[in-house]
């Protein structure tokens, strides 16, 4: 029982990346139609980031000798990083996608990836090939409950992670920007004439989708320090299937699936060798979506495709 | 016969410079032309190239025209200019333009014979330019090999994503099916080999058995195909890009994880059988097959279903089956190529065959055009050439290339030559 309540930790943990990175497929989905390949290197980006404001943030207060409580450093790491990571959400969308709205989604979808490789190869040529470690923030404790073991770490995890995707929940559905998003997913052609501009709405869907997958990526900065210029490649469309294994532009389907996927991935892991959790992983997605093309949430979309 | 330039009219005739005036005399060459000129500079490079390379001090003759040698060291451009000018710009001009009247007269001699005839004529003597080019070095034989596998695997991408019109990711897991499918058939029966033991009939044998070993690899990426075409095809829309990127992450596991077949370490010690005579054959027949079926009436419901397909389904179109059978064609010439490939490199590890190899599949076939048999030769000649020009670049070429497709995106959001005929009449034809 506590190796199975311990392995449930770690898929929540687990869990969390993924439900974080998926939520920025599945808006920027809803709302444009179409993949944004970029998200798993902005999610990389935006770890580079973290790690670079969060080194930035502990110099600065040895330098005033300020003792900076760790929380507090967290925070301000995970907002500013995210602000940043957000600017890099809206140049993409200025230069990769916004000059092919009208062209095949396809061609679209290859800028997209066109534009993650010049970020992993664009980090390597500025950093170099060294291994750059996470700075530990906060303090390592480690409590143990009934033989199951877990840090303060992870329960900031899963903590940060959940308390980002109910702000996101809320924001959707509570505001009149939510409401923009949500109207403009519903039929990106018409709402439009509306008064509401896609030049607006999809940058702040990259916006917020950048800036969660930058959270996403200090949170996993945190459990696993070392960073790597193609980290965001198997995250991010390991992400991406759960995106759409939630239902195509669904945001709870998105965090769910993510969830689920971490499930999967730590549960085979734990009965079988550890080199089937792919196998096994995508096998258990590909029968889920043969016997729900849409996923958990999602519904069919009338709109024509383009290609 | 006579050349008539279309003269357009005579104040832009005037202020036509140097090169316009170059390019309207050569408009007048046939395919023809222009392969014999290209073969006599190729024989001239083999013959004097070594010389001329000493006298214009580069270390020896440049593999692809200089380039990679220029970016390495810019002090050698003039001389690197002067080589390519001397031995090919030069002679391929000139051979050309002079024999314009005779190739043409040629040209309308072939167009009286049946079509394949012509074209074995013309595929003749473009074998003869590779084989004559290719003799310089091992690395450009190599290089030469690999474009031609990666032009039959555009244009099998190309079925799916461009005249289909749904977008595959699982071209990779395709191709390592087929390198893996026909790398069995051939370590177990013609090669002593650590994994499957000794061989089961002699290795002289072999290579007549090579067809059947890629028809093997093409078979079994199909039946992979199907496996994801069943779940897929239910619907409509984004449903396959997942499928089958799923589809690819679990072929390149369910490898690892098959400790007979190498497991992560992969599959060594293929026979050489991809010789440039056998790339070179597998690619013509390639064109020919795949250009055959978008041309056919399956083609066209193919374009049917892309763009309407509940049109197509009332006007008597069988989609599901369409769609079937069209992206099972598709895998199984990616089977082809991968098996091509295992029999060149001789090492395949499942690695190889990741989101890398993706990110390249798709950008050969979207540079090139999207439903057109050219564009994918031009994708593929054209991604894998820049991509061996600019190695020396190191990690840079990473960031150039996808520079290049992304301002090829923005201006061609098809690709270059998309949605053209491969019109072999028309290529083939007199410049009269």
């Amino acid at each position: 029982m506590a190796f199975f309540l311990q392995n449930v930790i770690n898929a929540l943990q687990w869990g969390s990346f993924y439900a974080l990175i998926a939520l920025g497929y599945s808006m920027v989905y809803s709302i444009l139609m179409l993949f944004n390949f970029t998200h798993g290197d902005i999610f990389m980006t935006g770890t580079y980031i973290g790690f670079g404001v969060a080194t930035a943030l502990v110099a600065l207060a040895t330098a005033l000798s300020w003792s900076m409580p760790g929380w507090l450093l967290l925070v301000l790491t995970i907002i500013i990083a995210m602000f940043l990571t957000s600017i890099l959400g809206v140049v993409v969308e200025r230069v990769g996608y916004r000059p092919l709205r009208e062209a095949p989604r396809a061609s679209a979808a290859i800028t997209g990836l066109m534009i993650g490789i010049m970020l992993e190869y664009g980090n390597l040529a500025i950093l170099g090939t060294q291994r750059y470690n996470f700075p530990s923030i906060i303090e390592t404790v480690t409590y143990d409950v009934g033989g199951v073991f877990f840090t303060n770490k992870k329960i900031l995890i899963v903590g940060v992670a959940l308390l980002l995707m109910i702000a996101l929940h809320q924001f959707i559905h509570k505001t009149r920007w939510g409401m923009a998003m949500r109207a403009m997913s519903y039929d990106f052609q018409v709402v439009p004439l509306m008064g509401v501009s896609l030049n607006v709405i999809a940058p702040m869907t990259f916006a917020i989708g950048s800036a969660l997958a930058a959270a996403g990526g200090i949170l996993y900065g945190m459990a696993y320090p070392v960073l790597d210029p193609f980290m965001g490649i198997l995250l991010g469309w390991k992400s991406f299937v759960a995106a759409i294994l939630g239902g195509r532009g669904s945001i709870l389907g998105a965090a769910l699936a993510g969830f689920l996927l971490g499930f999967i991935e730590i549960f085979t892991a734990m009965v079988f060798p550890s080199t089937f959790r792919d196998l096994i992983a995508y096998s258990i997605i590909l029968l889920i979506l043969t016997f729900r093309p849409y996923g958990f949430f999602g519904q069919a979309h009338s709109a024509q495709l383009r290609l | 016969m006579a050349t008539q330039i279309p003269q357009t009219s005579t104040s832009e005739h005037a202020s036509a410079g140097f090169l316009p005036r170059i390019g309207r005399s050569l408009a007048v060459v046939p395919a023809l032309g222009w392969l014999i000129g290209v073969l006599c500079a190729v024989i001239i490079e083999y013959v004097i190239g070594d010389t001329l390379a000493v006298m214009l001090y580069l270390p020896k003759v440049p593999a692809l025209f200089g380039t990679t040698l220029v970016l390495k060291e810019p002090l050698l451009f003039p001389s690197a200019l002067l080589f390519v000018l001397l031995v090919y710009a030069l002679p391929i001009g000139a051979v050309a333009r002079m024999s314009a009247g005779w190739t043409n007269r040629a040209a309308v001699a072939l167009e009286r014979v049946p079509i394949w005839l012509s074209v074995l004529v013309h595929l003749g003597l473009l074998y003869a330019v590779l084989h004559v080019w290719t003799e310089a070095s091992d690395y450009r034989l190599q290089v030469a090999k690999l474009i031609m596998i990666a032009v039959m695997l555009t244009l099998s991408i190309n079925v799916i994503n461009g005249y289909m019109g749904e977008f595959s990711c699982s071209h990779p897991g395709f191709m390592a099916l087929g390198a893996y499918a026909s790398s069995v058939f051939t370590l177990l029966l013609f090669k002593q080999d650590r994994l499957f033991g000794a061989a089961l009939l002699p290795e002289s044998l072999g290579p007549y058995f090579f067809p059947i070993a890629l028809v093997i690899g093409g078979a079994a990426a199909a039946l992979g195909a199907l496996v994801v075409a069943i779940p897929s095809f239910r619907t409509r829309g984004d449903y396959l890009a997942i499928i089958s990127l799923a589809f690819m992450f679990i072929v390149k596991s369910a490898i690892e994880n098959i400790e007979p077949i190498g497991g992560p370490r992969g599959m060594g010690g293929q026979p050489h059988w991809s010789t440039l005579p056998a790339v070179f054959a597998g690619m013509a027949i390639c064109i020919w097959i795949i250009n055959n079926f978008v041309r056919s009436t399956m083609g066209k419901a193919l374009n049917a279903v892309r763009d309407n397909e509940i049109a197509a389904d009332a006007m008597t179109v069988n989609t599901r089956r369409t769609k079937m059978v069209a992206f099972m064609f598709g895998a199984f010439w990616a089977g082809v190529a991968g098996g091509f490939y295992a029999h060149e490199v001789r090492h395949v590890t499942p690695g190889s065959f990741g989101i890398q190899m993706l990110a390249e599949v798709l950008a050969m076939v979207y540079f090139g055009g999207l439903n057109s048999v050219v564009g994918s030769i031009v994708g593929a000649v054209s991604i894998s050439m820049i991509s061996e020009i600019l190695k020396p670049l190191q990690l840079y070429k990473w960031i150039i290339i996808p520079l290049i497709l992304i301002l090829v995106m923005i201006f061609r959001p098809t690709g270059l030559v998309a949605f053209r005929d491969f019109d072999i009449k028309r290529i083939l034809g007199a410049r009269r």
